[in-house]
């Protein structure tokens, strides 16, 4: 039994269970030592080898399984279904592409100091909000507060009001939509249509470099953990117990005496910086950020991502993000024309048949054959 | 030579003042009125300044018999036998001074032969008689081509029109014309009269003129200078009253759009809280069976192109109606009471429906013509152009909204509706099939997002991306309207349509997106069950 | 994170026409609300007294629920007052500081946490700091777990500390949320219909419980059932189109004729 005594940081490493570090420790191995020795050091004709797209695809399907954690915080733990989260992501991705933006100095193809779209647009220099992004750690900082910040202000306001459910869903809707315009707008000084693109270094390393490659690979892989770790001790402790309670009868949890408010505003906006990171990480690996990651079909694909895995528990969003992000690469390639029907029936089979996920599916396959 | 010519038209002027009894007795009369024998003769004078200065002066008359004479001119119709100008008709010569047949025939008769100085005095002379033309219209039509293009060689003609005229509309916009020809006079009391008298136009193109006279550069008279300058003041206003004429219309347009939209939703959501998605694409349905109508018309009843539309409209309505109750059977059904899920699967669905449009018709926008009674405009005032296509898709918008009035309201299924939507146990206990009362309620949304698809393809393009914008923004009504409102969503819809362009002619189109979005936030934190809900009890 | 600390209004000076009761918990002044039009309470003016267990009776409609609503600032009122200790003034709170001066709320239809077990339904309404930090950080301790198996013992639900709270019979989600409200300590105990869908030997099992918190709490109870409002042996108060009818014991109120009337239809 626990007591007041055990620090902190015990506590919330101890949220994670014996088979949960088992599951961390394989994972850190296969992506941490075995998938870099065998792209780094297997030549590239080796059986093993894992190739350039291997590596970029599974490093970005890692930041989409962060995302699909997050969304799962939100709308599996707390019942507030977020088709904003691609903002977030996006916000996160816009922050530390502009110090990506910065750092190709010049490098450009107009040789300027200036970002290329700047030059073409005829801009003398860079606006007040461009103001230092070349420093890496402030980046790091604006990726890490002004994603958090929206998310922190348009939560208190709609938290605030009450507005729950599909009405929630829909204004978060609106607010990624209004802000997919605006970043699609020249004038708004973030590059317009084609974004950010051509990157070519962070702190001083080239971008393309092998060493890079797995650099972000880890890193992406070390914040899924992080992510993951993270989700368990907020839900196994007393605050998540409160938030699934405010899911299931939010009437009841105020006339406790808790404000809901702050409970769905802490999460809301956890949730936000944890997309924002994975954007940050998402766009050096895939080297473009433009403003259709925006679009209110990306934040509904995040949310399918977390159903088919399922929802309510952490590594259910895990195993949807790949599942559907893996297959999606699978069918562009081989059936372009069927993804569309693909995805489209995978919703509706989802939330029709399997309402908890391969994880639910696979619960009840396990308990039926234990009987 | 400028003022030569001046002097001689106003002689010309005053010979017509002085024949004006004259003419108003020949104007009543069926008969012929003879022209001057002397003036038509000079159309085949030597040189072509004399002959240029007899067209203008047969214009002068503003008689029928003269525009008539031009016009056989213009065709190349007249011919002449010595002095006297005939003109032929079959083998009976006309003289056409006195309208009476030569006889005998005249012998060496030649063809009067015009050349390109002749031809430009008579189509700007022909123009001009349009003024006197007895088709109202017709003379509005004139009056307004001259308004741009009229400089002081038309003086005569102008002050002719202004005491012949009786309609007040049409002097108006005379003594306008006038005027902003009297603003380049030498005489500075004519150029104040007359910069004082544009105070009361309407045109952009006098704001120009004017501008140029409230610079003392163009203009050394200070007492016109400051006249400009209020009149100026004055037409700006007007100009600006104008421009905000059309933005509420505009904007009501694109509210009616968004009604059209929203109409269908405020069934399928308002009042069965079923959150769809894919009603974007429904309204996609609903402008490709349009597209496939005007299609059908074309290859097999090509004469009556011009009504594909109104057949278009049962057509939509029945293919969206069964798209959606097809989706409801299959789908939707078993779903209710859980909007969240709902949500995801429609936009499942919804992407479905997307790329069958695309397999089925092509990944590009399609064509789809306005017939003829949708096209060309209403201008209300001379900056406010109304398309007819958009007054007409309002009128449609209310017309689908007093359809749903009357089918929610005023019949059995209505009653049924609404009975289920206020209490589905209690409903299907008293006997009202509550499943089917369902597919059907769900159906008629649809149906009505059908025609709304018919509306869309008359002003946006058709495509299978073109349900997808829409979405948004009829979700918006509907949530600021108040859910299962009939009277908010149309609110709803107007107010968002007219704020929304009203804030774009100020701030640009996005901007205005944004700034919309921050006010339904701010209204729904203050009203948090819509605009126009009715305070009731709501279940937790 | 913290709520506007609670308003304090002192003295009661404005409220002269009624004689000043030092002693009352809960004071109800002249309150009415209507929804569209409708008046659910009408000028209602209702004085309880600490420790004091009351009754309310009246026909469906007659506003008991809004009544609670108005007070737990779940609804507000469109006109009057009410003061919780005489110098708080609820209608500036939210629900949730209404819940940390001291009142408690149990709801006609029993709400509980259907997803979670007992044991953690009971730990979530204890009575603890209900910021969101304390709840980052808390653990379940000793004293918990104690004041726990006290009111488990109290509700009879000893045997089923672990089960899942959606499993319980109707009876015992009732007594959960009983022992919820108790877990949170408050001054005041508002219940409405606590024994709705009871059976007979739980209704007195319940009615010993209330008994038995007579004078330690003030209580406010919602009934129709008669047998149990005669148990509890209180002063009734019953209620009609938004005011009050009568007040008295319960053999004076159901021999008063507009009871009678009221209760049998006109
Ligand atoms: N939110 C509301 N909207 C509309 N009417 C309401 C609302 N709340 C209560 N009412 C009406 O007020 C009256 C009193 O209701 P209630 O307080 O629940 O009665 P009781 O609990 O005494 O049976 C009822 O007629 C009810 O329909
Ligand atoms: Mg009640």
């Amino acid at each position: 039994m626990k007591t007041n005594r055990t620090p902190f940081v015990i506590r919330f490493f101890a949220a994670t269970g014996c088979k949960g570090w088992l599951a961390i420790g394989f994972f850190s191995l296969l992506t941490f030592v075995l998938v870099p020795a065998a792209h780094l050091m297997l030549p590239a004709d080796h059986a093993l080898h894992v190739s350039d797209y291997a590596i970029t695809l599974i490093g970005k399907v890692m930041c989409y399984a962060i995302v699909a954690v997050a969304m799962d915080l939100i709308w599996g733990f707390a019942g507030i279904l977020s088709l904003g989260h691609g903002l977030f992501f996006a916000l996160g991705g816009y922050a530390f592409g502009m110090y990506l933006m910065r750092s190709i100095g010049l490098d450009g193809v107009y040789k300027s100091h200036l970002t290329d779209f700047m030059v073409f647009l005829d801009w003398k220099e860079y606006p007040w909000y461009w103001t230092g992004t070349e420093h890496f750690l402030y980046a790091v900082f604006l990726v890490l507060v002004i994603p958090a910040s929206l998310a922190f202000v348009f939560g208190y306001f709609a938290f605030r009001s009450r507005i729950k459910g599909v009405y929630f869903a829909i204004i978060s809707q609106a607010l990624t939509f209004a802000f997919m315009l605006l970043f699609f707008r020249n004038a708004t000084g973030f590059g317009g249509n084609n974004g950010f693109t051509d990157f070519k270094r962070i702190l001083g390393y080239s971008i393309t470099a092998p060493e890079m490659r797995v650099t972000l690979f880890a890193l992406s892989a070390f914040m899924l953990m992080f992510t993951l770790i993270l989700g368990r001790y907020l839900m196994q402790s007393k605050f998540g117990r409160i938030l699934t309670a405010i899911r299931d009868a939010e009437m009841r949890v105020m006339f406790l005496g808790y404000n809901p408010l702050w409970y769905k505003l802490f999460i809301w906006t956890v949730s936000a910086m944890l997309c924002a990171i994975a954007g940050a990480l998402y766009v050096p690996q895939v080297g473009i950020i433009n403003p259709s990651e925006m679009s209110t079909a990306n934040s509904i694909e995040i949310a399918i991502w977390t159903a088919v895995g399922g929802r309510g528990t952490l590594v259910g969003p895990v195993i949807g993000a790949f599942l559907v992000n893996l297959s999606k690469s699978w069918f562009t390639v081989a059936f372009p024309e069927y993804w569309l029907f693909f995805l489209g029936l995978l919703f509706v089979v989802v939330t029709l048949l399997l309402p908890q996920g391969m994880v639910g599916l696979w619960q009840k396959l396990r308990h039926r054959s234990m009987r | 030579m400028f003022l030569k010519i001046r002097i001689k038209m106003l002689s010309n002027f005053s010979r017509i003042v002085f024949l004006l009894p004259f003419f108003l007795i020949v104007f009543s009369l069926p008969a012929y009125a003879a022209l001057d024998p002397e003036i038509v003769k000079q159309l085949n004078a030597e040189t072509n300044e004399e002959k240029v200065a007899s067209i203008k002066n047969i214009a002068l008359l503003g008689t029928p018999e003269a525009a008539a004479l031009l016009q056989a001119m213009a065709d190349d119709a007249l011919s002449f036998s010595g002095d006297t100008i005939i003109r032929m008709e079959g083998d009976r010569a006309i003289n056409v001074a006195t309208g009476q047949e030569i006889k005998p025939l005249p012998e060496n008769i030649e063809t009067l032969v015009t050349n390109n100085s002749t031809r430009r005095a008579l189509n700007a002379s022909l123009s001009l008689l349009k003024l006197f033309s007895p088709d109202r219209e017709e003379r509005i039509k004139a009056a307004k081509a001259l308004e741009a293009s009229a400089d002081a060689l038309s003086m005569p003609i102008l002050d002719q029109v202004l005491i012949k005229e009786s309609d007040p509309e049409i002097k108006q916009i005379i003594t306008l014309t006038r005027a902003s020809i009297e603003l380049k006079n030498p005489d500075p009391a004519k150029r104040l009269a007359a910069v004082k008298s544009l105070g009361e136009s309407n045109h952009p193109d006098v704001k120009i003129k004017l501008t140029e006279l409230t610079d003392p550069a163009n203009e050394p008279d200070a007492g016109v200078q400051s006249a400009a300058k209020e009149s100026l003041a004055s037409l700006e206003n007007r100009l600006l009253v104008g421009e905000s004429i059309s933005r509420v219309f505009t904007g009501l347009s694109l509210g009616s759009v968004l009604l059209l939209a929203a109409l269908g939703l405020a069934i399928t959501y308002g009042v069965m809280g079923i959150i769809n998605m894919a009603h974007g694409e429904l309204l996609m349905v609903g402008a490709y069976a349009t597209y496939v109508m005007q299609g059908i018309f074309r290859t097999h009843f090509p004469e009556y192109i011009d009504w594909y539309v109104l057949a278009a409209i049962p057509v939509a309505f029945f293919s969206a109606g069964l798209v959606g109750i097809l989706l409801e059977r299959t789908v939707i059904r078993w779903l209710y009471g859980r909007p969240l899920e709902t949500l995801l699967t429609t936009w499942g669905l919804s992407l479905i429906l997307i790329q069958s449009a695309r397999v089925a018709f092509g990944p590009q926008n399609l064509e789809v013509a306005n017939p003829i009674w949708l096209s060309g405009s209403i201008e209300a005032m001379s900056n406010v152009v109304l398309p007819l296509n958009r007054i007409i898709i309002i009128g449609f918008a209310f017309f689908v909204l007093a359809l749903m009035w009357v089918l929610l309201n005023r019949t059995r299924l209505g009653l049924f509706v609404r009975a289920v939507t206020q209490n589905r146990a209690m409903a299907g206990c008293v006997g009202v099939p509550t499943a089917r009362i369902d597919t059907v309620a769900f159906g008629l949304g649809s149906a009505i997002a059908g025609l709304g698809g018919v509306a869309l393809s008359q002003i946006a393009n058709v495509g299978p991306d073109m349900g997808q914008g829409y979405i948004v923004d009829a979700f918006m009504t509907v949530v600021l309207g108040g859910v299962g409102q009939l009277a908010g969503a149309v609110w709803a819809a107007m107010g968002l349509g007219i704020v929304t362009k009203l804030i774009e002619g100020v701030a640009g189109a996005v901007i205005a997106k944004i700034v919309v979005l921050a006010i339904i936030i701010a209204i729904i934190q203050k009203r948090p069950q819509g605009l126009f809900a009715i305070k009731g009890r709501f279940v937790d | 994170m913290s709520d506007t600390s609670v308003n304090m209004a002192h003295g009661m000076g404005e409220n002269l026409s009624e004689p000043i009761k030092n002693n009352s918990i809960l004071q109800l002044s002249n309150i009415t609300v209507s929804f569209d039009g409708f008046r659910a309470l009408n000028d209602l003016t209702l004085t309880f007294q600490v420790n004091e267990l009351r009754c309310i009776i009246g026909p469906n409609g007659a506003g008991k629920t809004t009544m609670m609503d108005v007070i737990t600032g779940k609804t507000r009122a469109d006109s009057g007052t009410v003061f919780f200790n005489q110098t708080i003034d609820l209608s500036n709170l939210s629900e949730p500081e209404i819940a940390r001066v001291g009142i408690g709320r149990k709801f006609q239809k029993p709400t509980i946490f259907e997803n979670h077990t007992v044991f953690e339904n009971l730990e979530l309404a204890m009575k603890v700091d209900k910021r969101v930090r304390h709840s980052l950080f808390a653990v379940v301790d000793d004293l918990t777990r104690d004041r726990i198996s006290d009111t488990l013992r109290l509700i009879h639900l000893g045997e089923h500390t672990e089960q899942v709270a959606g499993r319980l019979s109707h009876g015992q989600k009732q007594w959960l949320e009983i022992g919820m409200l108790l877990m949170q300590e408050p001054q005041l105990l508002l219940l409405d219909e606590p024994v709705a869908g009871m059976t007979d030997d739980e209704t007195e099992r319940t009615g010993e419980l209330f008994n038995s918190l007579k004078g330690k709490q003030s209580l406010v109870v919602v009934e129709h059932d008669m047998a149990f409002v005669e148990q509890l042996k209180s002063n009734v108060i019953v209620l009609h189109e938004g005011s009050v009818l009568c007040e008295g014991d319960l053999a004076t109120v159901q021999a008063n004729p507009k009871v009678i009337e009221v209760y049998l239809g006109r």
